[in-house]
């Protein structure tokens, strides 16, 4: 007999590689959080830069007192799907603000963000179809893409003449044809260039989704997102986004102003073969969304916050993921064992990031990626520099620092 | 060795960094240990380098060079 696990003992092998480096760097146990940027972490008090927190907003007092009484008032859980039980009207008033918010005439909110991307992906492409993903993509997008049936071309990341020559390609194909890109990419911080690819979408002539997963509440005079920032959501057809990060929540949406946009509930599995969001979480996402909305200045002290830490970093001459300010920072390490290394020292000295390694990022790079908060401080984000001086700039890193 | 399997090896040995001598029956994936994503990076030079679309959902069929080969040699033949 095969053991099913024998594919798995490679997993195996490598995390017992990575504990003998310290400790679990791909299983923190957060034991109290104290704040949206503080934890205690194995017992210390730890600055928090990689939970991707962008508006600090988890602990908003409105928007536990919203929690609160939604957990009075619908009790701690929906026991099925919208479909099947019926909704709450909390789930329409959530749909409704965010609709509102996005200026999108449909939106669909979903049970998590990662069932966003495969429902969306699912419902809008089928097996005569075709997708064409950035090469970066989230998981959740592949994911979303092989579930649809949909013939997948993978195009060079951020390259919209890529995009075109493939395109050209598949020109005889027939078939709907859905491009999929993000608005900030979750590994290196960087934006898609969203005026090239929408040149080739004049030229070509196809169905544009981008996943503002990064970027909803983050870019963009209203928040929200990169097409906002850009100009352009006018030819953006749909747009997908989490509760997640600058939320504080949990659960996705989708959005866009297609006549027959409604109908995706009863064409997407994710969506309808699951329980629909809890009655706290859905009442915390629209008091947040109002937050967003009513707050423009968390987006300023984000920005802010970003800047200060990137040009901190760039100081140190560390190797960082792009050449733009965002929220998401990313430090280029030399190699695996030196990045678990730094993380380790890190997290020692107080203050959590991200540890990323392949194949969860593109081009084989082993980074430490930090998120920033509009919750951050200034003295926050000088001591994140300040740790990354003497951990990377002049630890395991110098190789990366020093070419 | 076919043409279209040598113009393959030659297109992999970049990917080839654990120096496994390279034949038709040479699982891309086990015997050169690269994770999947690098087998999309490299299926994308294939792509370029033949001007044709392997989408992404003939990969989990194809495991060896022998199999690309001949994903390449139909789909160059339909172009």
């Amino acid at each position: 007999m095969t053991d099913l696990f024998d594919k798995h003992r490679h997993i195996a092998e490598r995390h017992q590689r990575m504990l003998q480096l310290g400790v679990n760097a791909v299983g923190v146990t957060n034991q109290r959080l104290l704040s949206p940027t503080r934890a205690i972490i194995d017992g210390r008090e730890t600055i928090l830069a990689g939970t991707n927190n962008y508006m600090g907003i988890t602990f908003d007092p409105d928007c536990i007192a919203a929690g609160k009484a939604a957990l009075d008032q619908f009790g701690t859980g929906t026991t099925g799907s919208r479909i099947a039980n019926g909704s709450y009207s909390l789930h329409k008033d959530l749909e409704a603000e965010l609709a509102r918010f996005l200026n999108r005439k449909h939106c669909i909110v979903f049970t998590t963000g990662y069932q966003a991307n495969l429902g969306m992906m699912s419902g809008l492409a089928g097996p005569r179809d075709t997708i064409y993903l950035d090469a970066d993509s989230h998981s959740s997008i592949y994911d979303g893409c092989t579930l649809s049936g949909a013939k997948l071309v993978r195009f060079r990341h951020n390259d919209a003449a890529d995009l075109d020559k493939r395109l050209a390609r598949g020109e005889e194909d027939g078939g709907g044809r859905l491009v999929v890109l993000e608005g900030i990419y979750s590994m290196l911080g960087d934006r898609a260039p969203l005026a090239d690819f929408i040149e080739v979408k004049k030229k070509h002539g196809f169905q544009l989704l981008v996943d503002e997963a990064h970027s909803f509440g983050v870019l963009g005079p209203n928040g929200r997102g990169l097409a906002d920032e850009a100009g352009l959501e006018d030819e953006v057809d749909f747009v997908v986004g989490t509760f997640s990060k600058s939320v504080g929540a949990i659960g996705g949406f989708g959005a866009g102003n297609h006549p027959l946009f409604e109908y995706l509930r009863y064409a997407m599995r994710p969506y309808m073969f699951t329980a629909s969001s809890s009655p706290a979480s859905i009442a915390t996402s629209i008091a947040a969304i109002r937050k967003l909305a009513a707050e423009p200045q968390r987006r300023d002290r984000l920005r802010e916050n970003s800047a200060r830490l990137f040009h901190g970093f760039k100081a140190l001459g560390l190797d960082m993921g792009c050449d733009t300010v965002s929220p998401v920072i990313a430090v280029k390490c030399p190699d695996e064992p030196s990045t678990i290394a730094m993380w380790n020292a890190l997290l020692k000295a107080g203050v959590y990031v991200n540890i990323a390694l392949p194949p969860g990022t593109p081009n084989k790079l082993c980074l430490l990626r930090c998120s920033v908060s509009a919750a951050h401080t200034d003295s926050d984000i000088d001591r994140i520099i300040t740790l990354f001086d003497s951990v990377v700039a002049q630890g395991h890193g110098k190789k990366v620092v020093n070419g | 060795m076919t043409d279209t399997v040598a113009e393959i090896c030659k297109l992999l040995e970049p990917f080839n960094t654990v120096g496994t001598t390279l034949s038709p029956s040479t699982d891309i994936s086990t015997d050169l240990n690269i994770d999947s994503v690098t087998v999309m990076d490299f299926v994308m030079e294939v792509e370029d380098h033949f001007d044709i679309e392997i989408p992404l959902n003939v990969l989990s069929e194809t495991r060896t060079i022998a199999d690309l080969a001949k994903v390449v040699e139909a789909r160059a033949k339909k172009a």
